[in-house]
């Protein structure tokens, strides 16, 4: 179960934000600005909140009182808007870094159909490539829970919709909380368990 | 044709390089990536020898390694070392001349590539340090090479801050610099020449390398198209 609630001061808004996910797909869907990748970054921990509680599985990754808890021991898989690719590592490389699985890398590589790129460099191969890489690399180290950023948003829409109903599948068989960020209607609509809409750094449920 | 300044000069940059590298890149990153109060100070002090004249270096040595100055007085009565009119003189003259041209080549190099390629290494689970060997640290590899050239070449042409510290000590303190200015000053013109020849050589042979090696590597390196 993934808790998030948080309170962060932004430059023009104040981000206040309350949710929780057991093994959904939450999607935060609002315009650009709106705070939603800051929302993913608390929960990775590449910046803090100024306030409030993130919690992981009974795992407190961020509590106002205590130091938060290290990036690499959160075991959250983060699929970044641009993929974040290492441009000096092959594929292949890129995918055993931070590999806990051979067994499910092999599985899953096949699965994506991505086998043929390992000897490539991320600047060798195509956007639709780049993402199915980059989740491939996120979901080898058996992330507890898993933040996509704008992941289809690059994509021509026949691999966006190849791409999302991968994630579905995906997401049915590994029951993991995952929180995606789109301001796509369709697609969240199309992915979300939970939609919620940001707004202005605040929170609404409209379902 | 004696080479004792040749030997000298290479000791003298070699040593003052590796020195400049280690702790520029060190400086470099923690000023690129941490925030702490006094960092603009901080790196002002770091950048100051680049915009000083070097006999204004070479004067703040003296009074800081001279025999009655703080670090000098206290290194001859603990260790009996003398810096001035030394070789090891002459390399810390290098070091502070050369080190602004390392920090800010390694600064650059560091905030050149997406901060997130970082970020994903360790949300993977990866220690910093394994982020920075295996990251960080050949992502800004091109711009560190040339920051090494540069502080190279500019460690071996010293002279104003070596000859205040090192003075001119035949077979002591000799660097090429200092032989080609007593060379002309005492009339021997040739031997001046071989030495302007000699550093225009080192010094067009290392930025042509540089620059071929960039033109092969450095696309392979950051491209992330």
């Amino acid at each position: 179960m993934l808790l998030v609630n948080i309170q962060k001061k932004l430059q023009s808004l104040l981000l206040d934000v309350h949710f929780k996910a057991d093994g959904e797909i939450v999607v935060l869907f609002g315009p650009s600005g709106a705070g939603k990748t800051t929302i993913l970054n608390c929960i990775a921990g590449l910046i803090h909140p100024d306030s409030g509680q993130i919690k992981l599985n009974k795992r407190n990754l961020y509590n106002g009182k205590q130091k938060p808890m290290p990036i690499a021991k959160r075991h959250i898989g983060y699929l970044f808007q641009d993929y974040a690719l290492f441009p000096h590592m092959t594929v292949e490389k890129n995918i055993r870094y931070g590999m806990k699985d051979e067994q499910l890398l092999h599985h899953l590589a096949e699965l994506m159909g991505i086998k043929h790129l390992f000897g490539s460099y991320p600047h060798q191969i195509s956007g639709g490539e780049k993402q199915r890489v980059a989740l491939v690399r996120t979901l080898v180290t058996k992330p507890k829970a898993l933040l996509l950023d704008e992941p289809f948003s690059s994509l021509d829409i026949h691999t966006k919709l190849a791409c999302q109903d991968e994630l579905i599948r995906l997401h049915e068989s590994w029951n993991i909380p995952i929180v995606l960020v789109t301001h796509d209607i369709e697609e969240a609509e199309k992915l979300g368990d939970l939609i919620l809409r940001i707004d202005n750094g605040q929170l609404f449920c409209p379902q | 044709m004696d080479l004792t300044p040749l030997f000298l000069s290479l000791k003298i940059a070699s040593m003052a390089t590796v020195i400049v590298f280690v702790t520029g890149v060190f400086f470099a990153r923690i000023i690129t990536r941490r925030r702490f109060p006094g960092k603009r100070i901080l790196e002002s002090l770091l950048m100051l020898p680049l915009v000083l004249p070097p006999t204004v270096v070479g004067f703040g040595l003296l009074y800081i390694f001279g025999n009655n100055g703080p670090i000098g007085k206290w290194l001859l009565q603990w260790f009996d070392v003398q810096i001035v009119f030394t070789w090891t003189g002459a390399v810390i003259a290098a070091i502070v001349v050369a080190f602004p041209l390392m920090y800010q080549s390694a600064a650059a190099s560091f905030q050149k590539y997406d901060r997130n390629i970082e970020h994903a290494a360790l949300t993977m689970g990866a220690s910093k340090w394994r982020v920075f060997w295996s990251i960080s640290f050949p992502l800004a590899w091109p711009g560190l090479l040339a920051g090494l050239v540069l502080t190279f070449a500019r460690a071996l042409g010293e002279f104003g801050a070596t000859l205040m510290i090192a003075g001119y000590i035949p077979n002591q303190t000799e660097t090429i610099p200092l032989s080609i200015y007593f060379a002309v000053e005492s009339g021997n013109r040739d031997v001046a020449l071989f030495w302007v020849i000699s550093i225009l050589m080192i010094g067009f042979g290392a930025i042509l390398w540089l620059n071929w090696w960039s033109e092969r590597n450095i696309l392979r390196l950051t491209s992330n198209q």
